[in-house]
């Protein structure tokens, strides 16, 4: 009975809508929707999403703000005698009658109703309907499902076995067959092997790539291409573009004149981390232990600049240990979002509103991360804040191969983590404000989450063990769940940050934890999950949806369809660089300084930062570099960038959004990087092919990874004709066109011609299809 | 409509009045509502199904249906004074500085205050009265600085606001915590939440709109960062948008050397069939609303040039904003920009001007920088008023905190600086539904403690979304589990100031 996933299961026929609307958008979308009432009511799935958001305010685990003694948040409090005489409850099971949180929803008297009117929240008639019907079922109460460890679950048994390449499949079938719905059929070849190349690498499949692998019709092919992507360095670098998020990443301090500083070693350490497939354990225990494992190594001590990545103030005038203790608090939250899924730094100021963590939680994991030899401000103006190590030259040719010194500098330094020898005492912090100490603590792990082994030292390094404690039930959840994300554009909870009583519920709770058990099975093995993941036939659908399922799952919960996913930030431009050939594949080093637009870092700098003050563009090829090398200064980040909603690496964030805007479409069409890769490509076209139609084509083809259909082809060529008479009419705009970007114009014969087809180009890189992966 | 709501008549009246008149004055420059429904079968702009980060398609409207009650101001635009200027040479008059000029700060009065690093060192604190002379003006005799002669002359049309005050003492967190509600960054800005809560009023430009100015005062010292006008967790559409000076007034706006318009409507043309088709085949419904991007983005390769251009503006406009509005990128130009934007129905235009963190040098660099910004800020609110403007537009002229009552650094008879001050300082506010000709709050005669009246920016946070209709508790965005708002869990509106 332990087996909550496979509990609930049963309870989810015909629930997908209420699921979706159980996720961030709830009070936007659930006016729209009003799924049939379940016929027999879950606590976890249908109760208490609606009892954590409406009522736990007051009600729930944070003891300053309860009302009337009542919390409903534990099964306890939610079935405990009320007022002096005890005589009332607010929840009697089957007695609906005398359970007084029926009396208090239904009422109409403003002054008795629940929630009270000047809370801003109310409950639907359907919401009230559940409470109701759960109470008549007997109210049965359950933990929080993501607080209780995954058990491996049966594998549901499917009718169209022929249409399962793995387990996933049977999770995701036996769900579609209850839904009376079909999965859609398998995606075309060159779809396929465009969305596995984007989600692996971050980078699209050659021409050459593509016609093999639709000439390959050999059982083994897409798994043999599979085991290629997740062996190349842009695989590396892709996820670790992925965990520069999570780490919260930049090359500035952040605040104020945001100076330099030098973390990009750790970058690469991350890179060559997933090169050689690291197992997740040991990635996650070096980068929050490194330096306390027993006699460690240069390179587990580099691991340890993760916690070094929040950002730091040189603001002349703060008071050094109110941002001390706000670094300290950014590495407890980064430590809850990425490795948790839990919002702590909402029990920063007082207790935790939603979800059962104390306060003195928070600040007992803080006591963790307090023991750094740190100051709060930087001082002298430009130094670089203690703890820090100095890379030798020597070090690096003899054993860090993977960090790519340019040989510009004998000593690169690193911020890291270093444990000081008597530890500083933490304390509750009232309201969170860094001078109101409260009552001591020690350090020591959520209450509510697994004990601390005993034989677990009482420092980062026994909180790392502690994370992956085989009976943890987050850890690998989270993980696992953000392997997902990455495939399929959202997890199994969609709230990838959040899976506390706020958080969105798993769409398939059974697989999430099928996964869960797999990864810990696998030793953790990043890279077999995910070709697990990528060789289901889930994966492999066609994204082609019907007005009809759009409809009845627009959030695409239940799979019947792949999604349809606009590229990220760094892949766009990564695209554009590289099937126009100017990408430059050298990998990790200095971050690089692109093009952006003239003045944005000197129009809003105060003077100070030194190398930050200006913008100075590289020279040669380090302006196509991957994006995720791309120099990151947090107070201005890269437009480019940021207007495709990349994270801006102030906090930790583990999941981005996919906006659509004008802005977008303006830096599509006239960022100078955009042109000048529309101009390259259109010249490669033209060295390539003879024939307009085959230029054309072959463009396309480069940019969608498909061959352009007739119809297509025949507009971008009415198209092409028309603008090469207004070149041919005016030889000079051709050459004004042409020479924009520096990259030298290779292809110089006939430039209306060029120019035309540099149009097409870029025409060709603003369709929503080039910057989609469907 | 049903049932015939008085106040949500009203409103809804005026906004269609509003929508109908911009789109039929501007329908000829794209390809226009009409033509892409038909196109696609459907209207791009109207919203379909729920809204998630994926498909909100709908850019023109707001998370609202409504405003909570009816608004007195339709759009806002915030002069803000990057640094911190010193209230006490401007607005906030303190003889009695000058009379006890260089004694110390009696203990009784700094009572314990927290200071900044940069002069929590200092042995002494003498006080300092203002080099500069006050007059009296306007109907209630109100003291204001003889740097400011310009905002002397319209003091009944503004509301000022000598009891400010605020939590954090350094810029970063003060103006992250004025912009955002929170001292640490992350959090959407105060365009972005109208933006969200209310949409845009026109399908031309951006309804978040940011112009950035450099003082005179002194030149350098404080930075900004784009971050002030991020939208943090909200959906990108309601980042604000800076309109810079020179060729590229928006960034890549422009289009690439040797593509003229009619080149680029020939390739949205192609791009919006193209892109339909991709619909018909794949029925996803973030297609359509790419299409509709691009033609807000054509529509804006027309509309931000044209109310960027100011060469037809009347000699009479720039006698009232000065000389200096003719300099593209100065704070006067920024103030006539404001203007143009507000009649185009911009729904929140923030400048920033920077350059009043004034540590040292205080009295040459604050006349400097008062030079910079007085004449243009009254001519704004006058030029508002002339044209009908100033009773739905509330202008707000303020920086992030105020500034010591004591000298940072040596006193002398010609010189002195302030250090930065959280307690008291003094902002003014006019139109949209603001008092005019009233003086709100009192701080001490030693300029140091509030004595009566105390607005707290998240005071004035709420006071803002009341007079755009919105109740700023309920505006909120649901984000890692908690329910966001602007003020966090605080402020509540200053009535007082309500017209």
């Amino acid at each position: 009975m332990r087996n909550l996933a496979h509990e609930v299961f049963l309870f989810l026929t015909g629930c997908i809508l209420l699921l979706a609307a159980c996720t961030q958008n709830t009070e936007h979308n659930q006016a729209e929707q009003t799924p049939a009432l379940p016929e027999i009511v879950d606590f976890n799935f249908h109760v208490k999403p609606i009892l954590s958001d409406r009522c736990f305010k007051c009600h729930g685990p944070d003891p300053n703000t309860r009302e009337a003694g009542l919390r409903l948040d534990t099964e306890e409090g939610a079935f405990a005698a009320l007022g002096d005489t005890g005589e009332r409850h607010a929840i009697i099971p089957k007695d609906t009658a005398n359970s007084t949180i029926l009396s208090r929803i239904y009422t109409q008297d403003p002054d008795d109703i629940m929630p009270p009117p000047e809370s801003n929240l109310t409950l639907t008639e359907r919401e009230k309907t559940i409470i109701r019907r759960w109470i008549e079922q007997g109210a049965e109460w359950k933990e929080h499902w993501s607080f209780i460890p995954p058990e491996k679950p049966e594998v549901p048994e499917i009718e169209d076995e022929d249409r399962a390449s793995n387990e996933i499949d049977h999770f995701i079938l036996a769900r579609l067959e209850q839904e009376g719905l079909s999965p859609a059929p398998a995606a075309e070849a060159e779809k396929l092997l465009r969305r596995v190349s984007f989600d692996l690498t971050g980078l699209p499949p050659s021409i050459e790539e593509i016609e093999a692998f639709r000439n390959d019709h050999s059982e083994e092919a897409y798994a043999k291409i599979v085991d290629r992507l997740l062996s190349t360095d842009a695989y590396a670098e892709k996820m670790a573009s992925h965990w520069m998020d999570i780490a919260r990443y930049a090359d500035t301090h952040g605040y104020q004149d945001d100076l330099e500083r030098t973390m990009w070693p750790w970058r690469d350490w991350v890179i060559h981390a997933f090169r050689k497939n690291m197992p997740y354990d040991s990635f996650i225990v070096w980068q929050l232990a490194g330096d306390l494992l027993p006699n460690p190594t240069r390179e587990q001590v580099i691991a340890t600049a993760f916690n070094r990545n929040h950002k730091i103030t040189q603001e002349g005038g703060v008071i050094p240990e109110e941002y001390r203790v706000e670094y300290v608090s950014d590495r407890t939250t980064t430590f809850g979002t990425a490795f948790l899924g839990l919002t702590l730094e909402c029990a920063k100021c007082h207790d935790h509103k939603y979800d059962p963590v104390t306060q003195k939680d928070f600040y007992s994991l803080y006591a963790f991360f307090n023991n750094v030899p740190e100051v709060g401000l930087i001082e002298p103006y430009g130094a670089i804040p203690e703890p820090y190590i100095e890379l030798t030259r020597e070090e690096i040719e003899e054993t860090l191969h993977f960090i790519r010194n340019l040989d510009t500098v004998d000593r690169i330094p690193l911020m890291v983590m270093e444990e000081m020898k008597t530890p500083r005492q933490a304390y509750i912090l009232k309201r969170g404000a860094y001078d109101k100490q409260g009552e001591p603590v020690s350090p020591d792990t959520p209450e509510e989450l697994p004990g601390f082994d005993e034989s677990y030292p009482k420092n980062r390094l026994g909180l790392a063990k502690w994370l992956f404690d085989e009976k943890h039930p987050l850890t690998a959840r989270v993980a696992v769940n953000r392997l997902w994300q990455q495939c399929f554009g959202q997890g199994i909870v969609s709230t990838s940050e959040d899976f506390g009583n706020q958080g969105a519920l798993p769409s398939h709770p059974e697989l999430l934890d099928w996964l869960a058990i797999k990864l810990m099975e696998e030793n953790w093995d990043i890279r077999k999950m995910l070709k697990y993941i990528v060789l289901s036939s889930t994966y492999r659908q066609s994204t082609k949806v019907t007005a009809e399922l759009l409809e009845r799952d627009p959030e695409n919960r239940l799979l019947a369809r792949a999604p349809r996913l606009r590229l990220k930030a760094e892949m766009i431009r990564d695209h554009a660089l590289a099937i126009s050939g100017l990408l430059n594949p050298e990998i990790g080093g200095p971050s690089v300084k692109p093009y952006q637009p003239p003045g944005l870092w000197a129009e809003t700098t105060g003077g100070g930062g030194g190398s930050t003050a200006k913008y100075v563009e590289d020279e040669g090829n380090k302006r196509y570099r991957r994006s995720l090398y791309t120099f990151w200064k947090r107070t201005v980040p890269p437009p480019n960038m940021m207007t495709f909603d990349a994270a801006s690496r102030d906090l930790c964030t583990v999941r981005r959004q996919s906006t659509s805007t004008p802005l977008q479409a303006l830096t599509l069409m006239n960022d100078p990087q955009i042109v000048e890769a529309s101009r390259v490509l259109a010249s490669r076209a033209c060295e390539e092919k003879e024939v307009v139609n085959d230029r054309i084509r072959m463009m396309f083809q480069a940019a969608t990874s498909r061959a352009p259909s007739e119809d297509e082809l025949a507009r971008l060529l009415a198209y092409y004709a028309e603008e090469k008479a207004r070149f041919q009419e005016n030889e000079g705009l051709a050459e004004a066109l042409l020479s924009t970007g520096p990259y030298p114009q290779l292809f110089t014969e006939n430039q209306p011609d060029v120019a035309a087809l540099t149009v097409v180009a870029n025409a060709i890189f603003n369709l929503d299809e080039t910057i989609s992966r469907g | 409509m049903a049932k015939t709501d008085p106040i949500r008549h009203e409103i809804e009246q005026s906004q269609l009045g509003m929508n109908r008149r911009n789109f039929l004055s501007k329908a000829s420059l794209g390809i226009g509502v009409a033509a892409l429904s038909s196109l696609l079968g459907c209207n791009p702009f109207r919203r379909t199904g729920p809204i998630s980060d994926t498909n909100q398609a709908d850019m023109l409207s707001g998370i609202l249906d409504a405003p909570h009650f009816a608004p007195k101001a339709k759009r806002v635009i915030y002069l803000f004074q990057s640094g911190g200027p010193s209230q006490l040479e401007l607005l906030d008059y303190k003889p009695l500085l000058n009379k006890l000029n260089g004694e110390e700060l009696p203990e009784s009065v700094r009572n314990g205050q927290r200071l900044t690093g940069m002069t929590s060192n200092q042995e002494s604190f003498p006080l300092a009265g203002s080099l500069y002379t006050f007059d009296q003006f306007g109907q209630n005799g109100t003291w204001v600085s003889e740097l400011l002669p310009y905002t002397a002359q319209i003091v009944d049309e503004l509301c000022i606001v000598r009891s400010m005050y605020t939590e954090a003492i350094n810029h970063d967190p003060a103006i992250t915590f004025f912009q955002t509600g929170s001292q640490q960054p992350g959090r959407p800005c105060m365009g972005s939440w109208l933006s969200y809560g209310l949409g845009s009023m026109n399908e031309n430009l951006p309804t978040f709109t940011v112009l950035l100015s450099r003082g005179t005062g002194r030149k350098f010292g404080q930075p900004l960062y784009s971050r002030l006008w991020g939208n943090g967790f909200l959906h990108s559409l309601h980042q604000g948008v800076q309109f810079r000076s020179g060729k590229d007034p928006v960034l890549y706006l422009n289009n690439p050397e040797g593509i003229d318009s009619v080149s680029r409507r020939k390739m949205l043309d192609q791009l919006a069939a193209l892109n339909a088709r991709q619909f018909r085949e794949y029925g996803d419904p973030e297609i359509n609303s790419r299409i509709a991007q691009y033609e807000m983005a054509y529509r804006m390769q027309t509309s931000v040039p044209e109310v960027m251009d100011i060469s037809d503006e009347p000699d009479y406009i720039y006698q009232m904003y000065g000389p200096e509005a003719m300099q593209p990128g100065s704070f006067a130009a920024n103030c006539l920009l404001a203007r143009r934007l507000a009649e185009r129905d911009v729904r929140f235009i923030q400048l920033y001007h920077m350059g009043w963190d004034h540590h040292e040098n205080l009295p040459s660099a604050v006349k400097n920088q008062a030079r910079d910004v007085d004449q243009a800020s009254a001519a704004l609110v006058m030029d508002l008023k002339q044209r009908g403007m100033l009773d739905d537009t509330l202008v707000i002229w303020g920086g992030e905190f105020g500034r010591t009552n004591y000298s940072q650094g040596i006193l002398t008879d010609t010189n002195y600086g302030r250090d930065h001050h959280p307690r008291c300082f003094t902002i003014w506010m006019a139109g949209g539904g603001i008092k005019p000709g009233l003086v709100y709050g009192e701080t001490d005669d030693f300029g140091y403690n509030i004595v009566s009246k105390p607005v707290h920016v998240h005071d004035f946070q709420a006071t803002m979304l009341h007079l755009l209709g919105i109740d700023h508790e309920q505006l909120t965005y649901k984000y890692q589990g908690r329910r966001f708002r602007l003020t966090d869990v605080h402020g509540k509106v200053v009535r007082d100031l309500l017209a």
